[in-house]
């Protein structure tokens, strides 16, 4: 299978997809804006597993799509839009880095995703191969995104896109064990409930979603 | 019938949804120290099996030791919890929550410690992050929400980064690996000679720098003093204890897997780095804090740095030195929690300014306080002494200037300990405010433990140092 059959351009296609939806996480400026783009990278996560199921006829898979439709498409981002609706949220997300400067760190680290698992996953086949580089990009992304964004919201969903980056990887392995994507995606759920409920706590005690107000209480509060 | 390894795995999890139900502090904490003794019962009829895989789980030389230990601490912790947790003032859904939480705990301790499957030990250290985390914060204060939150946050992060890992892993050696051994890590194992080696070598780092995280070693250490410093103390306690173990076997595990490639990368390096950086950060931050559980969570930032050494020097007698250091710093570590638990009660406060003069005003505390500090400076007679002894001697045989820097590190930490123990123990006593709970159920765990440490640093039983002899042998 490589470059010019629609199983693999397909799966690329999916896999670029999720990429470019999460250097669209980067430069939103608004929470609404980041939840939309954080769900529909959800549903391209979706139908990237649902394509990789169909392709190595895996039937476990479909039932990984299914789970992070529902979840990170749906549930997840309905639960954020009423958590921000709820406390007045709608305001912009303060990154603590400039946009293009966080966009040129994406790119870079992009680029050093491509150049670390390329060579060092050679031995095997092409699509695996681009599509762990993918998902370590769409990890790498997801990272950045917790550093470089203040308000607690954002910092939840770079959490979670990193989360799709390790979906991702594990679709693109055939043969990788069912239970592991089933377990990732209930923990993933789990991790978004645990945050929501930290979020909404943090609503009451401080009025305010931004972690700036909690860097009062780190280390020896001096 | 269900295999004593699963049964040592989910019979803390029924606890828990046992303790769940149950609102009642003096019940609740009474049914958490029967779950925990009836776990160290099961801990010790593991030994008795032979050793090898029960599907998901796996019994050997190197587990066994830790999964013994963790019950132990649990048990005692289980005990000192008891006594302090009036203290706490708890309405009964944190009551609930905080007994639940610790069971739910202690289960994917040993779930992560005995299991075979990569995934497995994943979804457990997964688990146990996420009961931790809720210990943490259950007091709910700023304070306490901020350093959840870190924790939360960074080992979310770091968790990521190991399950990248072990995707990396089975993408090397999934053609060579059969449908049903999946992850097992035995399975892997005996392939990973024939894997593609540059892949292993990825997946190492990930897994390193993954799992290092939640055996907080530096870079990714910052959760550590904060996450020590909130919640009920017995949390600190199996946190220094239990959890940062089984994240240190989880690495062990992934180096023994590339170690079984000819051509991979030598990982000791990789390990020596963030081990040494461990030590010596850590050594300079003991001096700088006010907060004791700060100050000792520090101290497990060190002495988690320590044993990633011996483990990165390799070969039986550096790794036996790791292994014995790692045992001695969860005895001596959680001892000093339950001690730092009773003092910080009886004075109201856990500055180490408002604690003082312990031996006058509490004679048994104050010299169980002192010596298990001394312990953890490094001091005979205790095991920490003969492990750290042993790293610095296999260092400067395999590393002589990374030993001069280690040993440097050692000697800051040490004299900030001994600086400590001194203002804590010794000098004018500051007033009581608070008269603390029961003493016994303090104290009792607080020897047992120094008394344990000193019985393996003197004479380890010969069943446990040949056990342990052969877990040396294993991770290469």
């Amino acid at each position: 299978m490589s470059f010019g059959q629609l199983p693999y351009d397909l799966a690329h296609l999916l896999g670029g997809a999720v990429l470019l939806l999460s250097f669209v996480l980067l430069y939103q400026r608004r929470i609404a804006a980041v939840i939309n783009a954080f769900a529909t990278q959800g549903a391209l996560l979706a139908l990237a597993a649902a394509w990789q199921g169909y392709v190595q006829g895996a039937a476990g898979l479909y039932v990984t799509a299914a789970i992070a439709f529902g979840a990170k498409a749906v549930l997840i981002p309905f639960a954020l839009h009423r958590l921000v609706r709820r406390f007045n949220l709608q305001r912009g997300v303060d990154p603590a880095l400039g946009i293009g400067v966080s966009m040129i760190a994406g790119v870079a680290l992009a680029g050093f995703a491509m150049l670390v698992v390329l060579p060092a996953t050679a031995g095997q086949r092409a699509l695996a191969r681009e599509d762990l580089a993918l998902a370590l990009s769409v990890v790498l992304l997801g990272g950045l995104m917790m550093i470089t964004r203040r308000n607690l919201i954002s910092q939840v969903i770079g959490l979670l896109s990193l989360e799709n980056g390790l979906i991702l990887a594990a679709v693109g392995v055939a043969g990788m064990p069912l239970v592991m994507e089933l377990s990732t995606a209930a923990l993933v759920l789990m991790l978004a409930v645990i945050a929501g409920v930290f979020a909404l706590q943090m609503g009451e005690s401080f009025q305010s979603l931004d972690t700036e107000s909690l860097d009062t209480h780190r280390g020896e509060g001096e | 019938m269900m295999p004593l390894p699963w049964a040592m795995v989910f019979f803390p999890w029924v606890g828990a949804l046992v303790l769940l139900a149950l609102p009642k502090l003096r019940v609740a904490a009474a049914v958490n120290i029967g779950c925990a003794a009836i776990s160290f019962v099961l801990a010790l009829a593991l030994f008795t099996l032979p050793h090898g895989e029960q599907g998901w789980t796996r019994i050997d030389a190197l587990n066994l030791p830790f999964v013994l230990l963790a019950s132990f601490v649990a048990l005692t912790t289980a005990i000192f919890s008891a006594a302090t947790l009036a203290a706490e003032g708890f309405d009964h859904w944190r009551i609930r929550a905080y007994h639940g939480a610790f069971q739910v705990f202690l289960g994917a301790q040993y779930l992560a410690l005995l299991s075979d499957n990569l995934g497995v030990l994943w979804v457990a250290i997964e688990i146990a992050t996420l009961a931790s985390v809720l210990m943490v914060a259950v007091h709910r204060t700023p304070a306490a929400m901020e350093a959840a939150w870190k924790f939360f946050m960074l080992c979310g992060f770091g968790i990521a980064l190991a399950l990248f890992g072990t995707i990396l892993l089975y993408s090397a050696a999934q053609a060579l690996l059969d449908a049903e051994s999946g992850l097992s890590w035995v399975a892997l194992r005996r392939v990973a000679a024939r894997c593609d080696a540059d892949t292993l070598n990825l997946a190492f780092v990930f897994l390193l720098v993954g799992y290092g995280t939640k055996a907080g070693l530096v870079p990714l250490h910052s959760w550590l003093p904060d996450a020590h410093a909130e919640g009920p103390i017995a949390i600190s306690a199996v946190l220094s204890g239990l959890l940062l173990n089984a994240a240190m076997l989880a690495v062990l595990r992934a180096k023994a897997i590339v170690g079984a490639h000819p051509d991979t990368l030598a990982v000791g390096p990789f390990l020596m780095a963030l081990g040494l950086a461990s030590v010596l950060l850590a050594s300079l931050a003991l001096w700088r804090r006010r907060d004791a559980r700060r100050f000792f969570g520090w101290s497990s930032i060190e002495h988690m740095g320590i044993a990633a050494f011996a483990f990165g020097i390799g070969g039986p007698a550096a790794n036996l030195a790791g292994l014995l250091h790692m045992i001695g710093h969860s005895l001596v570590k959680s001892a000093i929690f339950f001690g730092i638990g009773r003092a910080a009660q009886q004075k109201g406060s856990q500055k180490l300014a408002d604690i003082s003069g312990l031996i006058a005003s509490d004679p048994w505390l104050g010299w169980g306080l002192a010596l298990a500090i001394g312990a953890i400076a490094g001091l005979p007679p205790f095991l920490l002494f003969a492990s750290e002894y042993a790293v610095l001697n296999a260092a400067i045989v395999a590393q002589p200037w990374l030993a001069v820097a280690l040993a440097l590190g050692l000697v800051l930490a040490m004299t900030a300990l001994i600086h400590t123990l001194q203002a804590l123990c010794f000098g004018a006593p500051t007033p009581d405010v608070a008269p603390s709970g029961s003493a016994l159920a303090v104290l009792v765990p607080l020897w047992l433990h120094l008394a344990v440490a000193l019985l393996l640093g003197l004479a380890m039983p010969s069943i446990f140092s040949s056990f342990l002899k052969a877990a040396a042998g294993m991770i290469g």
